[in-house]
């Protein structure tokens, strides 16, 4: 396989694995408008919970328990699944922003218990070895990317085809009715804190299952790959991809990673060594002007289109 | 003939503009003369009057103050154009004082005339003096009414529009309230007020409009309304019947 | 103990001034503003920039380790962070409040933060400032407990600032206008208010303050892009914790989360203590949503 096509597939997979996370921040944001400033949090409760529950057991760690890898995966989703719980129940019924700030809140607190509960998540230095599914059964690094590219679209398919099930579903249609109209749909007798609670929950744990992937492909994890950084990648995925919309969500994902990828290699490529941290800062520059750009002019968003528009994205 | 104190011309208006509630009303009215605007639920009463204040937008149609046009101009500045508007609900602000709310009404006259009229408020309305530095939330929503009037008045405009002055207000209170606007009139106030109380309104005021689904129905001087079979009509539901 | 105390008086005061400039564009203005820590970083790095220009002509006042230049830096920043604020208001918040649900302001005010943040990155570098390289002399009060001349002064001006908005608040029309408008914009404009006007003047003054508490900061602590990222859970939790809108709130709010900052290092690792604040905001949420002493808007739904 040619260097260029090696390359294609790993961006394809950590593209596909981000997808995945912008579905989940879509059913929150997009279909239910609730802001997750915390996207981060949730996708690294769900790498580290994969990483403990399937990592090697040594000595100096609390974790390591070496179970198989989907077992670790399922125990990352219900980790993120239950921090998604301990801010939602706390501020769902509460002003909007309160879930802003909490979930801005717990993705601090994932990055400080990573950075410093050794015993637990190895530190600064992360989990290392932690084994990739099916590794040992493919010869070559590259026939086992494109192994891990098949998973990963393959679960990226069926979250889009749960979700657009989902969103069918009366549950789907209740999600919309409220966002139109809470006043209507509570004397319906639904209770739209339990509703929204629910999506928000469920929109968090498909970041944990991202983060299980994510780990299962690079076998390890380190505090550097959680950084709030990557909470504002996704909303600029989510955003120019069109809210609303998991088409393009998916589209979003795979186009942002790509402009950032390029961005990255052009100004490593272009800039002087000394200048490089300010390339660094213009590559995240971009990220933030596509955020606001697109909410001021296409809010829409730039690709895919919206069928079912929310009341956020008008 | 001197313009019209205030002249509203086939307004259609709405929060949004593809989804209007006024299509097309007018009315008009003369100095000194107290108006009243009714009609079933849902007929623009409320809307009418707001968007007269620059509240709700107006997408065509004008309102005019004295012959000078004030369609969609900022409520701010409406303030300024000699119009008052106390609306139905939330029309004082529960977390500052009487006295607060009465400085805020007061706050784009000079300081002197500030004091001054904040003064004759009091004596007008001497119910509210005892109240003065407590928080308008105490206050009963008769009270509450009181100190909305007052405030508006203290601009001495020339025009005061009211939404619905006596919901919620005890039958003594409402007769209370409605003497009250018979003797600004006699000052000189205009009035333009929307009711729910049809007898009550019609009993006060000296023209009435009826509105219904967001249209001029019947208008005339309240006295001969006040016998009409078609008015009450309208009332019993067969507004809807003609489209 | 003692030490831990003072400290987090002097950490807790800082906040406080940051978190009365949030609460009170949290309640007029009504968004929760995230790019609010940002203007503090904004101010300080100004203050830095003009610090350059006027710190030539004179040194120190002892016992502070800064004198007037810094002063008059100061005073350039708070106008250059008041210029920031309705830049970011004309361009951004403004065209999208009239349109959207509040959410999306919110949404944009993070975008705001990331590009301030980076184009503070981007000018001064990355590395850790000063104002100055004056060593300080702590000077002892009482047996275990030493303070900064800096520290006392930061404290004291908190002081002041906290009485001279509240005398504005309480006194002027356009302190009146403003708490008006926090609790009903539209009967603001009946009132013939021009309400744009209170909304640039609450931009000036929350900027202000970002600018004055991020002086403050880096007099106290040090400079660095991301010190505005590092307040702004302390903040948030400051301005809730007190009741939004509410400016002496935001002030027992800044203390109690200095304090719990600073005493928190007793009992767990001082790794942690970021996180401090976001257990004090999820125990308000969870208990006293409204704050402690009630919200100038309602908090429930």
């Amino acid at each position: 396989m040619s260097g260029y096509l090696a390359y294609l597939v790993f961006f394809l997979i950590v593209a596909l694995t981000y997808s995945i996370v912008v579905m989940g921040l879509n059913l929150q944001w997009g279909y239910t408008g609730l802001f997750n400033a915390g996207v981060v949090g949730f996708f690294a409760i769900g790498a580290y919970g994969t990483a403990i529950l399937t990592g090697p057991d040594r000595p100096e760690l609390i974790g390591g328990f070496a179970l198989p890898f989907p077992a670790g995966v399922v125990g990352g989703m219900i980790l993120a699944a239950l921090a998604a719980l301990l801010v939602g129940l706390a501020t769902l019924r509460l002003r909007e922003e309160y879930l802003a700030i909490s979930t801005f809140g717990i993705a601090i607190s994932i990055q400080l218990i990573g950075l410093n509960f050794d015993a637990l998540t190895g530190g600064a230095q992360g989990l290392t070895g932690i084994p990739r599914p099916l590794f040992s059964t493919f010869g070559t690094p590259g026939a086992y990317n494109l192994f891990y590219l098949c998973l990963v679209g393959t679960i990226t398919a069926i979250v889009f085809a749960a979700l657009q099930v989902a969103l069918q579903s009366p549950w789907g249609r209740l999600l919309k009715a409220i966002r139109e109209d809470e006043t209507a749909a509570a004397s319906l007798g639904k209770n739209p804190a339990l509703v929204r609670l629910q999506a928000f929950v469920l929109g968090s744990t498909l970041m944990g299952l991202a983060g299980g992937l994510y780990v299962g492909f690079i076998g390890y994890v380190s505090p550097l790959d959680f950084l709030p950084l990557l909470t504002f990648q996704i909303w600029a995925m989510l955003i120019v991809g069109g809210s609303g919309n998991n088409r393009g969500a998916i589209v979003g994902a795979v186009g942002v990673w790509a402009l950032w990828t390029m961005s990255g290699f052009a100004i490593s490529r272009l800039l002087p060594v000394h200048y490089q941290s300010q390339g660094g800062a213009i590559q995240v520059i971009i990220i933030g002007l596509l955020i606001v750009l697109t909410l001021l002019f296409r809010p829409r968003g730039l690709i895919g289109e919206a069928q079912s528009v929310s009341r956020h994205a008008r | 003939m001197s313009p019209l104190l205030l002249e509203v011309r086939d307004v259609i208006a709405g929060y949004r503009p593809d989804l209007p509630i006024l299509h097309g009303v007018s009315l008009h009215v003369g100095t000194a003369e107290m108006v009243t605007v009714i009609g079933p639920n849902g007929a623009g009463k409320s809307t009418l009057v707001k968007a007269i204040a620059g509240l709700v937008p107006i997408s065509a149609g004008s309102v005019a103050v004295e012959g000078t046009e004030v369609t969609n101009l900022l409520t701010h500045k409406l303030a300024t154009a000699s119009i008052a508007y106390v609306p139905q609900t939330a029309n004082v602000f529960t977390s500052l004082t009487i006295d607060e709310n009465l400085k805020l009404g007061a706050s784009t006259l000079s300081k002197a005339d500030a004091g001054r009229r904040i003064a004759k408020a009091y004596e007008d309305f001497p119910a509210l003096t005892q109240y003065r530095g407590q928080k308008a939330k105490v206050l009963s929503g008769g009270q509450r009414q009181m100190l909305a009037v007052a405030r508006a008045l203290l601009t001495e405009p020339r025009l005061l529009m009211l939404d619905e002055p006596s919901a919620g207000l005890s039958p003594l209170m409402v007769s209370e309230v409605f003497s009250r606007l018979k003797t600004l009139i006699a000052t000189g106030v205009s009035i333009l007020m929307v009711e729910q109380n049809v007898k009550a309104a019609l009993a006060i005021s000296d023209r009435t409009y009826v509105l219904a689904e967001g249209r001029n129905r019947i208008d005339g001087d309240s006295a001969k309304l006040a016998g009409d079979t078609e008015v009450a009509a309208i009332y019993l539901g067969a507004g809807g019947r003609k489209r | 103990m003692l030490q831990a105390l003072a400290d987090g008086i002097l950490t807790g005061s800082i906040i406080a001034l940051g978190a009365i400039g949030l609460t009170l564009t949290m309640g007029i203005l009504r968004f929760a503003n995230f790019a609010h820590a940002e203007l503090i970083t904004w101010g300080a790095y100004m203050a830095l920039g003009a610090l350059a220009i006027t710190g030539t002509f004179a040194g120190p006042t002892p016992p502070f380790s800064f004198g007037l230049p810094l002063v008059f830096a100061t005073l350039i920043a708070v106008v250059l962070t008041a210029a920031l604020a309705l830049l970011i208001d004309h361009l951004v918040f403004r065209p999208l409040r009239s349109h959207t649900s509040h959410m999306t302001v919110v949404f944009a005010s993070f975008g705001v933060s990331l590009l301030v943040r980076m184009v503070i990155l981007l000018i001064f570098g990355g590395s850790a400032a000063y104002y100055s390289n004056e060593l300080q002399i702590a000077i002892r009060v009482m047996p275990g407990l030493r303070v900064m001349p800096d520290h006392v002064f930061t404290l004291g001006l908190t002081l002041a600032i906290v009485v001279a908005l509240h005398l504005f608040l309480q006194k002027t029309r356009l302190g009146l206008s403003m708490r008006a408008l926090a609790e009903n914009p539209d009967l603001v404009r009946i009132n013939g208010i021009d309400t744009r006007v209170v909304v640039r003047w609450t931009w000036v003054i929350g900027a202000a303050l970002a600018a004055v508490s991020g002086v403050l900061y880096g007099l106290t602590v040090q400079l660095r892009p991301e010190i505005g990222f590092q307040l702004l859970l302390p903040l948030f939790a400051a301005a809730i914790l007190g009741g939004v809108g509410n400016v002496f709130g935001a002030v027992i709010g800044g203390l109690i989360v200095g304090l719990a900052e600073s005493l928190s290092v007793l009992f767990v690792p001082a790794g942690y203590k970021m996180a401090v604040p976001f257990f004090i905001l999820l125990a308000v949420l969870y208990v006293r949503p409204n704050g402690i002493f009630g919200a100038l808007r309602g908090g429930a739904k």
